[in-house]
């Protein structure tokens, strides 16, 4: 069973692709980490040699920030802009786009489903109330 | 893209000068400004700048973790009072 910073690797794919599987870590980041420890990016997780496993979980440990430590880290920095005051703690407040989006249309990712909103004339063009 | 190491932080000349008159001095006063693109740097932790919105004047407290950020950022430029008119937007604000 390979575990890795808590999470337990799918045993049937690539350790390329099985290593994604873990918060924080993506298909770079995974190919970094297996040109590090000189593991082959092709093999299967279950045919992993121990060895292996322990050299990628110390490499890990080592350099990256992931699962539980990164989440804590990124809802500290979001808390951090909320307590501050600033235009971008404010949109994070209200769950708006942060970045400079447009919100008269789109922007359903941060605004979740759509709200009809009573009343709204047809002729307005493309409105976001339907 | 991001401003050049080189040249530091930007803030504005005038204000510059105030923030260092005024530690010299030890005093706190509210100063004024209208220059929203300054970058907060440490000298003004703990004084209150009062920054343009376009209208007024907000008063912001600086605080250490306001550090690197602009003063602009502090005082929104927009007042967002929400849709439709009289009954129905009160009515929707007791929906929410």
């Amino acid at each position: 069973m390979a575990r890795i910073a808590g999470i337990d690797l799918p045993r049937d794919k690539r350790v390329e692709v099985a290593l994604t599987y873990i918060f924080g870590i993506g298909r770079p980041t995974a190919n970094k980490l297996l040109a590090a420890t000189r593991v082959d990016p092709d093999t299967r997780v279950k045919d992993l040699k121990d060895a292996d496993i322990q050299k990628l979980r110390e490499q890990i440990e080592k350099n990256l920030k992931v699962e539980g430590d990164l989440r804590r880290e990124i809802s500290s920095a979001i808390k951090r802009l909320m307590d501050i005051g600033c235009y971008r703690g404010l949109r994070h407040r209200r769950s708006l786009p942060v970045r400079g989006q447009r919100t008269k249309t789109n922007a359903r990712t941060r605004k979740g489903p759509k709200k009809t909103v009573a009343g709204r004339k047809k002729t307005k063009g493309p409105g976001v109330g339907k | 893209m991001s401003r050049s190491h080189k040249k530091g932080p930007f803030v504005a000349d005038h204000l510059l000068v105030r923030i260092e008159r005024m530690n010299a001095a030890r005093e706190k006063r509210v100063i004024k400004t209208w220059s929203r693109a300054s970058t907060i740097i440490p000298a003004m932790v703990g004084h209150t700048i009062a920054v343009h919105d376009g209208k007024k004047h907000v008063p912001v407290y600086v605080q250490e973790n306001m550090v690197g950020h602009k003063l602009g950022e502090f005082a929104p430029t927009r007042l967002f009072r929400g849709h439709g008119s009289g009954a129905a937007s009160a009515e929707k604000v007791e929906v929410k």
